[in-house]
């Protein structure tokens, strides 16, 4: 028999992280996770003090996109878990594994509004996929085999542990639960993974059919690491593949079988094909309301293959044809082989030439467009965008805050490979990028790291430089300043006949020494004559962060949009296209 | 007699009975009924006990479907970790109960009607005042529904209802619709 080992609860909760083989986490500490930070000094474990919980949170985020394993944040009581607030549900939105450690009050105290206490579990109930108050140090273990199991199994997500100070501060008999004690524990968590062979051979056959197929591609694509499974469906039947903003870099944007981004401001062919289109395969997607636009317009001709892990994803939005239950993966290589059966028992594909000729057709007639800007005026942030792209160093990764220079970001960046973006898609959370990018370099310190943000996402998290600078974690941010929240003042001049009413930010910092005081490179680009320069500078420090100012045109708009709640079918080209509409019949 | 036509939560043509077994938990009242908040959906009532397994507690929730389709209802609901088993009950091929306690106003003219009334209905009187009576009844949902209707007649000054509870039939062919093992 081994001997019995008796820890504090403190230091169960640092082994069973190490046990569930987290090399970093994100945090910053305080009264009620005190005793959780002495165990950490002695750890394997990385730590990365933030300067505000919200930045571990999205840190966490931001490296569990690129590495598909869960993000780990530690912070306080009260307001450091309230501040975790937006970034949990950021993750639950965009289906981010991540486990969230929270101190609480001690036991004896809960319930008497304490110092710095809150309800931390009832308030994070509806952004998590789960939560849980640990009353009892012995319990840690298999809360933590818990918490990691449930952030990413099924349809991913964040969960919270909170952990009461003397819980925390009690000792406990270590244990280490089995894989079979953690599914005894959890009777009603089964996910499905493995699709329904009927549905599969019904799918097999619809798409073998369909005369004008598209593969809708969503988030869960990346989630279930089916990038080439799904490369092998799309080329085996030659269908049109278009890809969420969730799922950019699922699919490869050069390939000739990739049209891009549908939704409100996806581009005209991407749109038009959804639209147009006989059989939908959505494949990891739900629906969202920024890809449907009106849902009573979308795809009126489409029948629907839809799988994805979450039972209820299926019919929420659109009640599919063929509703597969599974992940992503398992079931695509299943339909894969089931068309190879068929093909061998002699069934033919219809033809779908006419179909790729006519989506080839509209990609020709709509390209991404822009109007170069007259000289002398400040820089389009399109222009500035594809300067980054072409400059970029092989497996940059990009990540972008949430607004027009994220779409510009989606639409004219190149995504060859899977988990080269990062973005707040669900929730839209201004200010994610900074923190996200961090924790991407985080993960892999061996990729560069650009992050696009908008002058107003920049101001909410950029504290989070000093984070890098001190850590030694080198990221590099492109600032597209228009002075302006951009995409409000967009929808102020297109929908509220030009009364722009608090969207000026023309008060703006000196970018330039704000970098610098956080100890990054800050560099300013006014003019198209000096952005290779500076881009080519900045990439070419990698002993610190580095900040780039570009001062972009102030009225500039993301284009194509499909107003909100307008069908797809009424897409705003970009004017310079408008003409041509008769050619998206 | 036409009743529950006003009720705020619609048609009880739109009522369908979830019997939703639970790990009896800190919090799993507050995740369930939180759920329906925050996606929109309407409870008509609610009972909550544990089963005879102490570590499971059986939701009973009458839900109106007016709104939401019943099965994003299920499937959402069965999200929840804590969630073990739902079952739809169809009052067809399910046994239901409920109880009510009201007082009513029984003066000495009414008393012995009241007295009556509760009588038929084999309800029990738990409380008789100067000017009031206390009964309770328990029964079928719709008998309940009836006895309140006919002692609005009388006045009624309080009232409670429980709120169904039910299970499956013991008939042969009652086959409950168990949503089983599928959360993701």
């Amino acid at each position: 028999m081994s001997a019995k080992e008796t820890l504090t609860g403190a230091e169960a909760l640092i082994r069973a992280l190490e046990m569930e083989k987290v090399d970093v986490m994100f945090g910053l500490p305080g009264g009620c996770i005190l005793p959780a930070y002495d165990p950490l000094l002695k750890s394997s474990i990385r730590h990365i003090l933030v300067r505000h919980e919200q930045g571990a949170g999205h840190m966490a985020q931001g490296y569990a996109h690129v590495t598909g394993r869960p993000g780990v944040a530690m912070v306080t009581s009260g307001p450091a878990a309230t501040n975790m607030v937006t970034p949990l549900c950021d993750a639950f939105m965009d289906s981010i594994p991540m486990v969230c450690i929270t101190g609480q009050v001690s036991t004896t105290a809960i319930g008497t509004d304490a110092f710095q206490e809150c309800d931390t579990v009832g308030i994070t109930r509806s952004v998590t996929k789960h939560n849980e108050l640990v009353m009892r140090a012995q319990d840690i273990p298999l809360a933590v085999r818990q918490a990691f199991h449930i952030a990413t199994t099924g349809r991913p997500g964040p969960v919270l542990l909170d952990l009461p100070k003397d819980v925390l501060q009690n000792t406990m008999e270590w244990h280490w639960p089995s894989d079979e004690d953690v599914l005894d524990s959890l009777p009603g968590y089964r996910p499905t993974t493995k699709g329904h062979p009927r549905m599969i051979k019904e799918a097999a056959k619809m798409l073998l059919a369909s005369e004008r197929p598209v593969l809708y591609l969503g988030g869960g694509v990346l989630k279930a690491h089916a990038a080439e499974a799904v490369k092998e469906l799309a080329e085996l039947l030659k269908t049109p593949v278009v890809t969420t903003l969730m799922a950019r870099g699922a699919f490869p944007d050069d390939h000739e079988l990739c049209y891009g981004m549908p939704g409100m401001h996806g581009n005209a062919t991407a749109i038009t094909a959804l639209q147009k289109a006989d059989l939908l395969c959505a494949l990891g997607s739900r629906f969202d309301d920024r890809v449907t636009g009106k849902v009573s317009t979308f795809a009126p001709d489409a029948k629907i293959i839809h799988v994805d892990i979450d039972p209820a994803e299926q019919g929420k939005v659109r009640k599919p044809d063929v509703p597969i239950v599974g992940d992503c993966r398992l079931v695509v290589e299943e339909i894969v082989k089931a068309i190879k059966e068929l093909q061998a028992e002699g069934t033919t594909q219809a033809d779908i030439t006419p179909w790729r000729s006519r989506v080839n057709g509209w990609k020709e007639q709509f390209p991404l467009t822009y109007e170069p800007s007259e000289p002398g005026a400040r820089l389009k942030p399109q222009f500035c965008l594809e300067k980054l792209r072409d400059a970029a160093p092989e497996d940059t990764i990009l990540v972008a805050g949430v607004g027009q220079h994220q779409m510009w970001s989606s639409l004219f960046w190149k995504f060859n490979k899977p988990y080269s973006w990062v973005n707040s898609g669900g929730l839209g959370t201004m200010g994610f990028s900074v923190p996200a990018a961090i924790g991407a370099k985080t993960a892999r310190p061996e990729a560069t790291v650009w992050a696009i943000d908008g002058d107003g996402c920049f101001q909410m998290t950029a504290q989070e430089l000093v984070t890098a600078t001190t850590e030694g974690i080198h990221v590099k941010i492109a600032i597209l300043n228009n002075t302006y929240l951009g995409m409000v003042r967009q929808w102020q001049e297109m929908f509220y006949g030009e009364r722009y009413s608090e969207v000026d930010l023309s008060g703006c910092p000196d970018f330039v020494k704000w970098a610098e005081a956080m100890g990054c490179v800050g560099i300013r680009v006014e003019s198209a004559e000096e952005i290779d320069a500076a881009i080519e500078r900045a990439n070419s420090i990698n002993d610190r962060s580095v900040v780039v100012e570009f001062r972009v045109e102030e009225f500039e708009k993301v284009f194509p949009m499909v107003p909100a709640g307008a069908s797809n079918d009424d897409v705003l080209l970009h004017p310079s296209q408008e003409s041509r509409r008769e050619f998206l019949k | 007699m036409s009743i529950n036509t006003n009720n705020p939560y619609g048609d009880s043509r739109n009522h369908h009975i979830l019997s939703v077994l639970v790990q009896n938990r800190p919090g799993v009242l507050a995740r369930v009924s939180g759920l329906f908040a925050r996606r929109g959906y309407n409870i008509f009532s609610l009972a909550v006990a544990p089963t005879e397994d102490e570590d499971y507690s059986r939701i009973t929730i009458v839900v109106d479907i007016s709104a939401t389709p019943l099965e994003q209802i299920v499937k959402q609901l069965f999200k929840l970790i804590d969630v073990v088993r739902i079952t739809e009950l169809d009052p067809r091929k399910s046994v239901e109960r409920e109880l009510i306690v009201a007082t009513v106003r029984a003066d000495g003219d009414s008393r012995g009607r009241v007295a009556e009334l509760a009588n038929i209905f084999e309800a029990k009187v738990l409380a008789v005042g100067a000017d009031a009576v206390t009964i309770s009844l328990d029964g079928t949902p719709e008998k309940l529904d009836d006895f309140e209707e006919l002692l609005k007649g009388f006045g009624i000054v309080e009232s409670q209802r429980t709120g169904r509870v039910a299970l499956p039939k013991l008939d042969r062919e009652a086959r409950p619709r168990a949503h089983k093992g599928k959360a993701s």
